[in-house]
């Protein structure tokens, strides 16, 4: 059974138009699936939804979370923020944005583990050291006490995924998380992602725009467009050959790092009036 | 760039440290006015009016700062003044600030109905021209320092309100706080634990910029005659009287004057420096 099942999601503006168009998709437990579509096609405000972190202008319109056999939605929102506190996290996709600029690094990772889930501070303290030598930082004491400001990018993006991890959460959501890092940086933190992942057997709902990533770290993949799941699929068949069009589109326009010559190859016009078409009539 | 930084901290410092100097200065001449005033500063004398301070000629040495029409001490006025003006300052500064501070606070990290009230509420009150208010409510309710604080209070708290709530908005918005209310924390929790600590450099560089307000506005308040009984001395009420005889002598005037301004500069001086000192990301 899996631990995540969306089934028929839609959100939409308050009083406007549609973003999410019946989404369903499954996470089973220890699974990574990956979330891909262009900007603007909803990959995130699943995630949000998911969490329960939705922007104040929009609403869930129908469908069913269920979490653990829990459908979110039907539960009030403080039982549902404990639910989701205890089981899930999320990788942000900003690490500058996403620590409090005023506070150290240390009470930002055990202060969860103390106030919430009821550890004890030494302990909390001894989980943060340890998950901070897990993401190969160096000198977790000396980070601990340290300002997000005095950091960079990369090392609060690892700050930040240790600490999600920090409470063996059953579910995390990364989101975009190594889109504001540059490419060198990116590929160690992807590694250290699916380092951890597979130590720890964490469910991941991998929301991305990169294709390359997709491939490395998922099992399995919905391809999103306007808000609609257009392909759901298993990461090996996707590769070998999409079954949509759009998704075969997307495939190929991803630039090619082997081949400099060949150029980039936009998705063709057609496909998108087809798939819009699809997408608005279905 | 190491030296350039060094710079900005040392002259903030110098700032930050004159601005204390001063403040500090005050504090204790205000606690031990009795004690350090050379005179009573009630104390009339005819035969002695209207001396002028003591390096022009014919001045009486018992008299540093020279005397007013009344032959009064304008030292040791200013001394007693000083008592008044920082009581004003410190008490109506810190009631604006937390009264002004959260209702900012939840408006702009609540947002929805709650900012609707609030925001509605400000905008209404700020269309009350602030001076007739406060001279509306000192004529109703009378003069004396309780008005003074009162009038202050009620007239400024929309400063804050207005400033904290954008501030409140724009941190609400992080992704810090979305990682803090997925990992369960509550909202009222969140906005004391995540939004307030960074809110803070903005509520200090506002509330000292107050205090040098209130002391601006009791000045204000005594000069129209609306403040405390033209018996106390205050640095308003002194400038108010040495206006008449400015021609016949200008010390009455000119060293209340200077201290008034003096005060609300190192008041200001003191937010910024401290801001600087304080901002981590700028420490």
């Amino acid at each position: 059974m899996s631990f995540l099942e969306v089934r028929d999601l839609s959100v939409r503006l308050k009083g406007g138009g549609p973003l999410l168009r019946n989404v369903s998709l499954t996470v089973a437990a220890g699974e990574v699936r990956g979330l891909v579509g262009e900007s603007g096609a909803g990959k995130s405000m699943i995630g949000k939804a998911i969490l329960g972190i939705l922007p104040r202008s929009v609403e869930i319109s129908s469908g069913a979370i269920v979490l653990d056999g829990t459908d979110l939605l039907t539960l009030p929102p403080a039982m549902r923020r404990q639910r989701v506190g205890a089981t899930c996290a999320l990788i942000p996709q900003d690490p500058l944005t996403a620590l409090n600029p005023s506070r150290r690094i240390g009470p930002q990772i055990t202060d969860r583990l103390v106030d919430i889930l009821g550890w004890k501070r030494a302990e909390a303290e001894a989980r943060a050291r340890a998950l901070l030598h897990e993401v190969q930082i160096a000198d977790p004491d000396r980070v601990l006490r340290q300002y997000p400001h005095e950091l960079s990018g990369g090392m609060r993006q690892r700050i930040l995924i240790a600490s999600a991890f920090a409470a063996e959460p059953r579910l995390i959501v990364a989101d975009e998380p190594t889109t504001a890092l540059d490419v060198t940086v990116q590929k160690q933190i992807l590694k250290l992602i699916a380092g951890l992942q597979a130590r720890h057997g964490t469910a991941l709902l991998f929301v991305t725009h990169d294709l390359g990533v997709v491939s490395k770290v998922c099992q399995s993949l919905s391809v999103l467009y306007s808000g609609k799941v257009v392909e759901d699929t298993d990461v090996a068949r996707f590769f070998a050959g999409p079954a949509h069009p759009y998704s075969a589109a997307l495939l190929a326009a991803t630039p090619k790092y082997t081949d400099p010559t060949a150029g980039l190859n936009p998705v063709p016009e057609a496909v998108i009036a087809a798939v819009r078409a699809e997408v608005e009539n279905g | 760039m190491a030296d350039g930084r060094a710079l900005i901290c040392r002259r903030a410092g110098l700032r930050l440290w004159l601005s204390l100097g001063w403040l500090a200065l005050l504090v204790v001449v205000a606690v031990l006015a009795p004690w350090v005033a050379p005179k009573n500063p009630l104390e009339q004398d005819l035969f002695s009016g209207r001396l002028p301070p003591f390096w022009v000629h014919g001045a009486d040495p018992a008299f540093l700062l020279g005397t007013d029409s009344l032959g009064r001490d304008v030292l040791s006025r200013i001394i007693f003044g000083t008592r008044i003006a920082l009581a004003v300052a410190l008490i109506s500064g810190t009631l604006t600030c937390v009264i002004g501070a959260s209702l900012g606070l939840l408006a702009g990290f609540y947002r929805g109905w709650v900012d609707i009230v609030i925001s509605r509420f400000i905008d209404i009150w700020m269309a009350f021209p602030p001076v007739l208010f406060s001279i509306l409510l000192i004529a109703v309710i009378g003069p004396g320092l309780f008005s003074i604080i009162l009038a202050i209070v009620v007239i400024d708290w929309t400063r804050f309100a207005r400033v904290v709530r954008a501030e409140a908005m724009a941190q609400g918005a992080m992704d810090y706080v979305a990682s803090a209310r997925v990992a369960g924390r509550g909202r009222f929790s969140t906005m004391l634990r995540e939004i307030l600590p960074n809110v803070l450099p903005i509520i200090v560089v506002l509330l000292t910029l107050e205090m040098g307000i209130a002391v601006i506005v009791e000045a204000i308040l005594s000069f129209v005659n609306l403040s405390i009984s033209t018996d106390d001395p205050t640095w308003g009420g002194m400038i108010s009287e040495g206006r008449t005889s400015i021609h016949q002598a200008w010390w009455v005037l000119v060293f209340p004057l200077i201290t008034l301004f003096l005060t609300v500069l190192s008041f200001s001086q003191l937010g910024e420096g401290l801001k600087d000192r304080f901002d981590p990301v700028l420490r």
